[in-house]
């Protein structure tokens, strides 16, 4: 990096807010790049983006090409992870299955993290009756063990992999709530946000552009050590036949293929189950990663 | 600033019991509101279940109207809500016996399993906790974070595959799916559900020893998951108590490293551990149903899941309903635990 960028990076009198923004950014990945667990994080997760991305390229198979001449072929030439009941490639189906759990793996935060920002800041920002309602709201969601109450849901939605984003969705929700409304009972008393009243902000405008902000890099943090969990969640869904439905490829369902023909052809379920691991301990090892960054307590 | 007047000690206690059963009551209420709400959210007609697709539309209304659902969804839910009061948690499509009387025949065996494991996950938590605080960032703490990061990052339904791959099939060190083999099932009278107990209140040591042959990988992979959590969280207390005074006051008087550790130290992390020990209680509830489904074990979990699979509502919703009210009770013992062992609490909050 030539001089001039970096004294623009690492100034500590930053002249726009683009400029600090920037800083801000540098300094985050400077620090990430100095934890190499969080480092192995990043790698795995960014693996899985390759993969999905280039699925159709780094797959050797169409996903559900049948060859039921060679079917529940072990591992080998060829096959290098064997074959299903269908004679369809498992190392293919692996690869494309990656489209699945991404997909899932961005849906989730997607409902659940807005949903969970704005009820939390809006409630802990009003305060009063909206705040109690909310946390006893919150307080039923979490009485439920969470993947219980996914299953119930999923199951009254029907099978499909929309429905298990949604049902995993609304287990996550109340987590990022209470975390956003933290955060903003912490906020509200601040003396800038009283000059922001003072200057004749309406409550609307303070909650979304002052306080709703700030309140962004803990809940980030809470999606970040969540989404090992959602992987998880959508796994054991797709396990128990409520996720993505045949024939797609996700990995939780392959499993549960596999569970028929365990001890005949255990390659089937070991590839899935170990493609689940190591994306779910990337996530992990990112998530704790991002909160030794972000999370001003740890700091 | 004047001192807040002081209130006396048993009056502050009543209040703190009567607000923590009024949010439990919340919470109840909020449990029942939940399940209804989802079972009027499936797209499964009750009415048309109930009298199958060949009925005509009197038949259909008749069941309709039998079953409630001609009444505004209020009077609907607050009938539910009286039903499930009374233990009526309606009838499963699939057993066609009440809802009720299925969970209480497979609870047992969920608890048996849960409690197995709770034993395993003390029994190697606790220590590797300790070690790795006493150690810390040398390598006993290095081995429980791998362990505890693979932990918190595999799938349960499939570490029990492999764990029935790899001892059952293949070593043989293992019993496979299910709770006891064929030639020994309905052998003993149930007293407690519980087969290993019932087994030994009966004096059929044969049969005990298959049950636990068939309990112990279950029970592994469900501790396995309650060991890390366990052990991570006695890490963290561990790490606080051994940076106290009284522990450099201790070792400064001679005391042995290892009496400071294991009796001075842990002795104070008995309080907090006692919450996490309920928290994993009810973690392995939640671990239970998909760790039952494959080991083909017939407690609440296996029960639920192949309810999902028949679209049997009443029972997914009984079932979930009752975990629901299982783990609010466990994180209310935990609370209550907490209180009556520390006595500093309940006089700081006075």
């Amino acid at each position: 990096m030539t001089g001039r960028a970096a004294a623009w990076l690492t100034s500590d009198r930053p002249s726009s807010a683009l400029q600090a923004r920037c800083a801000r950014l540098y300094a985050g990945a400077r620090a990430l790049a100095r934890n190499p667990l969080a480092l192995s994080g990043l790698a795995v997760v960014a693996a899985l983006l390759v993969c999905a991305a280039a699925a159709p390229w780094l797959a050797p198979w169409p996903p559900d090409a049948q060859d039921l001449a060679r079917r529940l072929a072990p591992p080998g030439a060829g096959h290098w992870l064997g074959t299903d009941a269908l004679g369809r490639d498992v190392a293919s189906r692996l690869v494309h299955g990656s489209r699945t759990t991404l997909e899932i793996a961005f849906l989730v935060p997607l409902i659940a993290a807005p949903a969970g920002l704005v009820l939390g800041c809006v409630a802990g920002y009003a305060g009063g009756f909206a705040d109690m309602a909310l946390m006893r709201l919150t307080d039923v969601v979490l009485a439920f063990p969470r993947l219980v109450l996914a299953l119930a849901l999923a199951a009254a939605l029907g099978p499909g992999l929309e429905n298990a984003a949604f049902a995993i969705a609304a287990t996550s929700w109340p987590a990022y709530a209470r975390v956003a409304r933290a955060e903003t009972l912490r906020l509200r008393r601040a003396d800038f946000i009283a000059a922001a009243r003072l200057a004749g902000a309406s409550p609307p405008r303070v909650v979304f552009r002052c306080v709703m902000p700030l309140c962004l890099d803990s809940v980030v943090v809470r999606v970040g050590l969540d989404m090992a969990g959602i992987v998880l969640a959508a796994a054991g869904l797709g396990f128990l036949g409520l996720g993505a439905q045949p024939p797609a490829a996700e990995w939780g369902a392959m499993i549960a293929e596999g569970r028929e023909y365990l001890f005949d052809s255990w390659w089937l379920a070991v590839g899935p189950g170990a493609a689940i691991v190591i994306v779910s301990m990337g996530f992990n090892l990112l998530g704790d990663g991002l909160r030794d960054l972000l999370d001003p307590r740890v700091r | 600033m004047p001192a807040r007047p002081r209130r006396s000690r048993p009056a502050a206690a009543a209040k703190g019991a009567a607000r923590t059963l009024a949010a439990v009551a919340a919470t109840l209420f909020g449990l029942l509101l939940v399940t209804f709400l989802i079972g009027r959210a499936a797209p499964i007609d009750p009415a048309l279940a109930a009298v199958g697709d060949r009925a005509g539309p009197e038949a259909y209304e008749a069941a309709r109207r039998s079953l409630g659902l001609d009444r505004p969804l209020p009077a609907q839910f607050a009938a539910y809500a009286a039903d499930a009061l009374r233990g009526d948690l309606g009838v499963s499509t699939v057993t066609s016996r009440p809802v009720a009387e299925d969970i209480a025949r497979f609870f047992p065996a969920t608890v048996e399993l849960a409690t197995a494991a709770m034993a395993i996950g003390l029994a190697f938590g606790v220590p590797a906790g300790v070690l790795a605080a006493a150690r810390r960032g040398r390598w006993p703490d290095f081995v429980l974070r791998v362990v505890t990061l693979f932990g918190y990052s595999a799938p349960t339904f499939w570490l029990g595959m492999i764990a029935l791959l790899v001892f059952y099939a293949t070593l043989g060190w293992a019993a496979g799916p299910g709770r006891l083999d064929v030639i020994y099932e309905d052998l003993v009278p149930a007293a407690t559900g519980m087969l290993v107990v019932d087994s030994m209140l009966a004096g059929e040591w044969r049969i005990t020893r298959n049950a636990l042959a068939h309990m112990a990988l279950p029970a592994s992979i469900l501790g396995y998951f309650s060991m890390a959590y366990i052990a991570r969280m006695t890490r963290s207390f561990m790490i606080e108590q051994l940076a106290a005074d009284y522990v450099l006051a201790a070792r400064a008087r001679g005391l042995s490293e290892a009496r400071v550790v294991w009796r001075h130290a842990l002795g104070n992390t008995a309080v907090p551990l006692v919450t996490v020990v309920a928290l994993s209680w009810g973690a392995l509830l939640e671990g239970s149903v998909l760790t039952e489904t494959v080991f083909a074990w017939p407690g609440l979990g296996g029960y639920l899941t192949a309810a999902l699979l028949n679209a049997d509502m009443n029972a997914v919703l009984g079932a979930t309903l009752v975990i629901g009210v299982v783990f609010v009770g466990l994180n209310l013992a935990a609370d209550l635990l907490y209180r009556r062992l520390d006595p500093r609490i309940g006089r700081a909050a006075a």
